[in-house]
């Protein structure tokens, strides 16, 4: 073989691996990403029905529920604004309690309510996840306007 | 006192490393001996400087003082004393001097067993790890000193994170460091070597050993943080592809690819710019990782500091030396030369593809790691890119790169005759085929992957075995002694390495297929089975820990009835924190684990009734690590070769009067 056929054989073979990379990569992101939702968000129908997602937020106090005879817990996610039910069959993590941040992941069901399939909940007790930091934050500066929202909705 | 010494410590170091960085450079650069010999002492007298500095602040840890910052909110006089050394670098200051200390031992080293180098290139090897120091040095300087006094002194300290209180935090963070930064070995001989413009099969010989132990501590380190996952976490995973993990994972993948270019670079000359790049390469990829973990830019474990002034030095830090060293790169790589030609199937062309395999591999996990990020950033929303993602691109790009692992090592260089090869492993491949489908149906149950994963271990192994055999045959020598004596310790290292990603595949593939995990309520006395054995709840019974308070649950382990194991679970709560953790029990075997750990007490106040456990079967799950430890094994053989102390002490004189030659132009 001549040097430069061979040059370009290992050209097209470095393309050729790029583009299954690019091609694997591509599939992947479409079918495997997970979005972030906060609960104003899900109560405003912007997460998707039927795909999963991570919702993040506070524990809300006085929350949980266990159900007696299996591992399902019950509780509620709040970003102070809106909150939304989280149902999950398992074991919760060492640092999940009422009153601090979570994420869950899981789907919404037509109920409402968010099935989750994992809970996460790191770090020390101090930390708050990123995310659910965020959704507190984001609901916090929205409180004016969602506030006026809810006296009106409630004087109706 | 103690900090304030170790503050000045650093502050002398920082001085040093500025003259160990710039004088040297200039000596090479006007061919002045004088200024060219201070890069060795000076590397030396920093090396003692961060010494110090570190046992400074290792003493504050050990002697509980709460006057300084860094020991307040990452220590307590509870803190078991093993611990309290651990936690000088369980923060973001410490890790970072940890980092330094690194860097400065790794400096020391080569101006010890460098003494057959040429002077210019010891120089500018020397003068470029100062570089680095100085900005590492900054950066613990101005934004995390680790001597911050706290005024007033608290009176007890915050305590180290539980997750950290652990043997894995005593050996897991040094020996991934000295992987991480063993890696700037390798890329100051390649700035040097741009510099100089000097890039010849010595260059690689003298690189090489300093690679493939930075490479064998990654590996080790890497395989430990997963280990220590596996038992601390609770949830018995040992690779959940964090972007912590990652971050540790990326440089290792680029330094495989690089000490296999090296390989070439050294005995053939061809990869020369490649050698380059992939060296340059694989330090920014550590510096990434430093980043990535230290910044506080990501949501996991390891992510302890959040403060956007040090995301922003680091940023900056990163950009100069990496733009810097592409810049570099550029501008010189074309003097460097490409290096020999090869035939389109031969040993060369094989490694060539497994090093576009392993970067492609690298730069899917990059993507996948940094895409969040960069969303994020942009404020385009949060999205999470979670295992399936790695999964789905990670494996199918890594299968070709090991199947070709097997026909690598026998291939010829420079030309391969794909009949011959043809007629070497057909019997190979046809062994590995057939047990690969037969395997699972013995093992219980069969499915593609499996197979593929089997085949890829079975491959390696029997390609390995085939290899040997013939290379042995092969030798002149008499009797079978001589014959394996004709061997240099670097070939045993690298067939040790090729079997331990083969040990490896074969833990990956078995626990992935045939793992058992059961999330379960149990009452005190109650039974569950999980494959062939009964678990059995005893209950759970509190009881003191050295600075907690621990939960211990008693679960008996039958199999056939016959008790072959007891297992303690435990929770516990923290005392300084309250915060809580589980510790898993874990019976091991080489065939597998039996995994047990403590959820949480399911009657409210109650914990000596039902709780919830979880109840796993891991079978072949430690083989995961023994292929790892395979792997170190066999760089750490493959650098005791004779070769390089010896061969490149005989070429001395010859390549110093024409590295001298090249730096006088």
């Amino acid at each position: 073989m001549k040097p430069r056929t061979r040059r370009l054989g290992w050209i097209v073979g470095g393309l050729a691996a790029l583009g299954l990379a690019a091609a694997l990569v591509l599939n992947a992101f479409r079918s495997n990403l997970v979005f972030f939702f906060t609960p104003s968000q899900v109560a405003a129908h912007e997460a998707p029905q039927g795909r999963a997602f991570r919702i993040g937020g506070l524990v809300e106090a006085g929350s949980l529920t266990r159900d007696p005879n299996s591992l399902t817990v019950h509780f509620r996610v709040t970003d102070t604004a809106q909150t939304i039910p989280v149902a999950y069959t398992g074991l919760l993590p060492d640092l999940f309690k009422e009153g601090k941040g979570v994420v869950a992941q899981g789907t919404l069901g037509p109920d409402g309510a968010f099935h989750a399939t994992e809970v996460l909940a790191k770090h020390d007790e101090n930390y708050m996840p990123p995310a659910a930091a965020d959704a507190v934050k984001k609901a916090r500066e929205g409180m004016s306007t969602r506030t006026l929202v809810t006296t009106q909705g409630a004087g109706r | 006192m103690i900090p304030e010494l170790g503050h000045f410590a650093l502050i002398l170091a920082l001085l040093v490393a500025l003259a160990q960085s710039t004088l040297p450079l200039a000596g090479a650069a006007l061919g002045e001996p004088r200024l060219m010999a201070l890069a060795r002492p000076a590397a030396r007298a920093q090396f003692f400087l961060v010494v110090f500095a570190f046992a400074c602040l290792a003493a504050s840890f050990i002697g509980n003082d709460f006057s300084v910052q860094n020991v307040a909110t990452n220590s307590n006089s509870e803190l078991p004393l093993q611990y309290r050394f651990a936690a000088t670098w369980g923060s973001h200051e410490g890790s970072l001097l940890l980092w330094t200390l690194m860097l400065a031992g790794w400096t020391f080293a080569v101006s010890v067993f460098s003494r057959h180098l040429p002077p210019v290139l010891l120089a500018r090897v020397i003068a470029v790890m100062g570089l680095v120091s100085v900005g590492f040095l900054l950066f613990l300087l101005f934004t995390s000193n680790p001597f911050d006094r706290l005024v007033p002194a608290a009176a007890e300290g915050r305590d180290l994170n539980p997750l950290l209180q652990d043997p894995g935090m005593v050996i897991h963070p040094p020996m991934l460091y000295m992987g991480y930064v063993g890696f700037s070995v390798a890329f100051s001989f390649a700035i040097a070597a741009l510099l100089g413009g000097r890039l010849d099969a010595t260059w690689a010989r003298w690189s090489r050993p300093w690679t493939t132990v930075a490479w064998a501590f990654l590996t080790i380190g890497i395989a430990l943080g997963s280990g220590w996952a596996y038992y601390t976490l609770g949830w018995g995973g040992w690779w959940f592809w964090d972007p912590v993990e990652n971050a540790s994972f990326m440089p290792w993948l680029t330094g495989t690819a690089l000490i296999h270019s090296l390989a070439v670079t050294e005995k053939r000359g061809a990869f020369k710019s490649w050698t380059v790049l992939l060296a340059i390469l694989a330090f920014s990829l550590s510096l990434l990782g430093t980043f990535l973990v230290r910044s506080g830019v990501l949501t996991s474990v390891h992510a302890f500091a959040t403060d956007p002034k040090r995301g922003v030095f680091i940023l900056a830090f990163l950009a100069i030396v990496i733009g810097g060293s592409l810049i570099l790169f550029a501008y010189r790589a074309g003097k460097v030369g490409l290096g020999g030609a090869f035939g389109t199937v031969s040993r060369e062309s094989m490694l060539l593809a497994n090093n576009v395999v392993l970067v492609v591999a690298m730069a899917s996990v990059l993507l996948g790691t940094l895409y969040p990020l960069f969303l994020d950033a942009l404020n385009l929303g949060k999205i999470s890119v979670g295992p399936p993602y790695f999964d789905a691109v990670f494996y199918p790009l890594m299968a070709p790169a090991v199947f070709l692992m097997g026909i690598g090592p026998l291939a010829r260089w420079n030309r391969a005759a794909v009949p011959d090869l043809w007629t070497r492993l057909r019997w190979a491949l046809a062994v590995a085929i057939v047990a690969a489908v037969l395997l699972p149906f013995v093992l219980g149950r069969w499915t593609p992957l499996i197979a593929a994963g089997l085949f890829l271990t079975l491959w390696i192994v029997v390609t390995t075995v085939v290899h040997f055999r013939q290379r042995i045959a092969g030798s002149h020598r008499k009797g079978l002694l001589a014959k394996l004596a004709a061997n240099s310790p670097s070939y045993y290292g690298m067939l040790l390495a090729h079997l331990g990603v083969a040990v490896f595949i074969a833990g990956v593939t078995l626990v992935k297929g045939y793992e058992v995990e059961q999330d379960v309520r149990l009452d005190v006395g109650q039974s569950v089975e999980v494959g062939p054995y009964a678990f059995k709840f005893l209950g759970v019974t509190p009881g003191p820990g050295p600075n907690y308070r621990a939960l211990t649950g008693t679960v008996e382990v039958r199999k056939a009835g016959r008790l072959i194991e007891t297992l303690k679970p435990e929770k516990r709560i923290y005392n300084a924190s309250g915060q809580a953790m589980t510790i898993a029990a874990i019976d091991i075997g080489i065939l597998g684990d039996r995994y047990v750990s403590l959820g949480e007490p399911l009657v409210e106040d109650d914990v000596a009734g039902a709780w919830s456990v979880r109840v796993y079967l891991k079978p072949f799950i430690d083989w995961i690590w023994g292929g790892a430890f395979l792997m170190a094994l066999g760089g750490f053989l493959a650098v005791a070769d004779r070769r390089y102390r010896f061969a490149a002490r005989r070429k001395l004189a010859s390549s110093a009067a024409a590295a001298d030659a090249g730096a006088a132009e």
